[in-house]
């Protein structure tokens, strides 16, 4: 259960793990070379989708599968989200800080692989140490001839440039992202046509997360069947979390999956400060239904475990809180993150999530009404159909659908402090 | 056919060609010279979004469309420093509401004192990716992890008795910080200029150009 993939170089060199001459001395870039010498396009393809590596910027969706959908078309582009986002998310941020190299490395191989000579790095305009640290090693990497027209002397020839956002979550969304890097609103566009057949610039796309390509230059290395036979048959691999929230040792652990919750938070997390009660936790980021003490501790920390119980990983962002936690105030604090973040295209969402914000905040300021509960969930229910798992959408993209998680979570698991409160509320105003 | 935009400085014009021609198509170039005319501007003005739409080829209304979509791309009002509290969930958690009371109040306080050619800037954001050193503060986008009331209130009297030239991560971090999300590795020696992404392709750096242990560039 100690395995470790991405964070073995940063561990082991706290100070230089980012350098070119510190991922050279550790077996840096010899994945290249084995691709570059050894292998065909084919070859690579195939060992990802072997390594069954799933999606690792939330929607869990087979990496290797969604390479195989890239249409024949040139040129075609490979984008990297590195657009982390999500509240209680801050893995991607430590990968590209601290080795910038491997993501790289990984991203030279999937190019090579899906025939690629422009690849885009989407950086959020929030982490400018990461996008400094990511152009140095492009820098060093022009400079040692691993980019540019011939790729250490294999004829292959890779551009990579890296793009900074402007502040909106919604460009982490696949189609959004790729409306911003042409210059444009950073609004989702409709699916299909997916990016595999019509992304940038009307062109074969392929989005992939910062973690997920990460991953490549080990799974080349030691090839896909050694990948999926670390963790769960459909977790495989390594997972980076992001713990946060009421916890003793918060930080980003890199996981095999397979462990229960409890273990995750009370052992691998340090449990919670200052003996405390545990009171709800956010599996995967601010988008995800909360898991409760009573009902999910021993629930396994799986994609599908954690799917089949009415929630999601995600990002990998496990967000805790403690008994002296207001839900509501919590709630609320997350509603008005995405009533910030609704690009505005759809009304469902544009509409609702604000009135979602606004019902909860009259609640908290102690002016609830007894129907607020049912107006929260029909408000809800107009966002998200029948407030089921995973969520319908009448939306074009999933943000609306995720700003209905912290209704659907305070009302079903905590729906006497909700009453209480605008209880409370009636007395006051009566 | 490039266009140039005459009254940019020469660097800033030469940068802007570099990264138009760094793009397949060049309204791409959009967000990256909307930091740049931010440089030259010192804010999204009118004729920042104009010179803008002239190099990358669209309307000025259709730059104006994109610069109003992002919360980082200010159109005026924004002094020369820009304090950020992260105020989302895991901040929020963390004491966050406590940082920005603190803020908000000590800028009341030295309000008075600051001269008008140097004043900070506060606002509440969005998750800013540091949850495990909860709660967070950027000063022009450079941040600092572990922050409490105190301490925030200490950075603010900083940045008006110092007013420093460039914003550097791992110094403000060492003055006011406290847990960090993970270990952030050798000293990052560039840092901001203004309140804009700190990123050597922009120009918007200041500082060294190589960290103490780390490769040149």
């Amino acid at each position: 259960m100690t395995t470790k993939i991405l964070t073995t170089r940063m561990d082991a060199h706290p100070t230089d793990s980012h350098t070119l001459s510190r991922y050279l001395a550790t077996g840096g870039y010899e994945a290249l070379t084995k691709a570059l010498t050894e292998m065909s396009r084919d070859d690579i393809i195939e060992e990802v989708k072997a390594s069954n590596l799933r999606g690792r910027g939330g929607a869990g969706f087979p990496t290797g599968v969604k390479w195989g959908f890239l249409a024949p078309d040139e040129p075609r582009y490979l984008v990297v989200n590195c657009d982390e986002s999500e509240p209680g998310t801050f893995n991607d941020r430590q990968l590209t800080e601290r080795d910038p190299h491997q993501l790289l490395e990984g991203i030279i191989i999937s190019s090579f692989a899906l025939d690629v000579h422009h690849a885009f790095v989407y950086i959020r305009g929030e982490y400018p140490k990461a996008a400094r640290r990511l152009q140095s090693a492009v820098d060093e990497a022009y400079e040692a001839g691993y980019l540019g027209d011939d790729v250490r002397g294999s004829g292959f020839a890779l551009d990579v440039t890296l793009h900074l956002g402007a502040g909106a979550y919604i460009c982490g969304e696949e189609t959004a992202l790729l409306n911003s890097l042409e210059g444009r609103r950073g609004e989702p566009r409709l699916k299909p046509p997916f990016p595999a057949v019509e992304g940038l610039y009307s062109k074969p796309t392929i989005v992939n997360n910062v973690e997920s390509i990460s991953n490549i230059p080990w799974i080349t290395s030691n090839g896909g069947a050694a990948y999926a036979a670390i963790g769960p048959e459909r977790s495989a691999g390594t997972k980076m979390l992001s713990m946060s929230g009421h916890i003793n040792a918060p930080g980003n652990y890199e996981i095999v999956m397979g462990m229960t919750w409890r273990e995750l938070i009370f052992d691998i997390g340090g449990g919670i400060p200052d003996g405390r009660a545990l009171k709800a936790w956010i599996p995967g980021g601010a988008s995800a239904p909360w898991f409760v003490p009573d009902e999910h501790l021993d629930t396994i920390v799986s994609i599908d475990d954690v799917a089949a119980n009415g929630s999601m990983i995600g990002a990998g962002a496990v967000i805790v809180m403690d008994e002296t936690t207001n839900v509501v105030a919590a709630a609320h604090r997350i509603l008005r993150f995405f009533a910030h973040e609704s690009c505005g295209q759809c009304t469902p969402c544009r509409e609702g999530t604000s009135w979602l914000e606004a019902v909860l905040k009259r609640i908290l300021d102690g002016n609830g009404r007894p129907e607020d509960i049912d107006l929260l969930l029909d408000i809800a229910d107009n966002i998200s159909p029948g407030l089921v798992w995973p969520p319908l959408m009448t939306t074009i993209c999933p943000l609306g659908p995720s700003a209905v998680s912290p209704i659907t979570s305070i009302t079903r698991w905590f729906r006497p402090e909700l009453e209480a409160m605008i209880a409370r509320s009636e007395v006051r105003v009566g | 056919m490039t266009a140039v935009i005459s009254n940019w400085s020469h660097d800033n014009q030469e940068r802007a060609k570099r990264i138009i021609a760094s793009y397949p198509e060049k309204r791409s170039a959009l967000m990256p010279l909307l930091y740049i005319a931010s440089l030259e501007h010192a804010y999204v003005s009118d004729d920042a979004m104009r010179e803008v739409a002239e190099l990358t080829g669209i309307t000025p209304v259709q730059v104006q469309s994109v610069a109003s979509f992002y919360t980082m791309f200010k159109r005026g009002g924004v002094g020369d420093y820009l304090v950020s509290v992260c105020t989302s969930i895991s901040c929020y958690l963390g004491g966050a509401d406590d940082v920005l009371a603190a803020v908000e109040s000590s800028i009341g306080d030295v309000a008075g004192e600051a001269a008008a050619e140097r004043p900070i800037t506060v606002e509440h954001v969005e998750c800013i990716g540091a949850c495990g050193g909860a709660p967070a503060v950027q000063v022009n986008y450079e941040l600092i992890e572990g922050v409490t009331p105190e301490k925030a209130v200490a950075l603010i009297k900083w940045l008006t008795a110092t007013r420093p030239e460039v914003i550097l991560t791992d110094e403000m971090q060492q003055l006011f910080g406290g847990r960090r999300s993970f270990e952030w590795g050798s000293t990052d020696s560039e840092g901001a200029v203004r309140p804009i992404p700190a990123f050597g392709p922009y120009g918007s750096v200041g500082g060294g150009s190589v960290g103490g242990g780390s490769a040149g560039r």
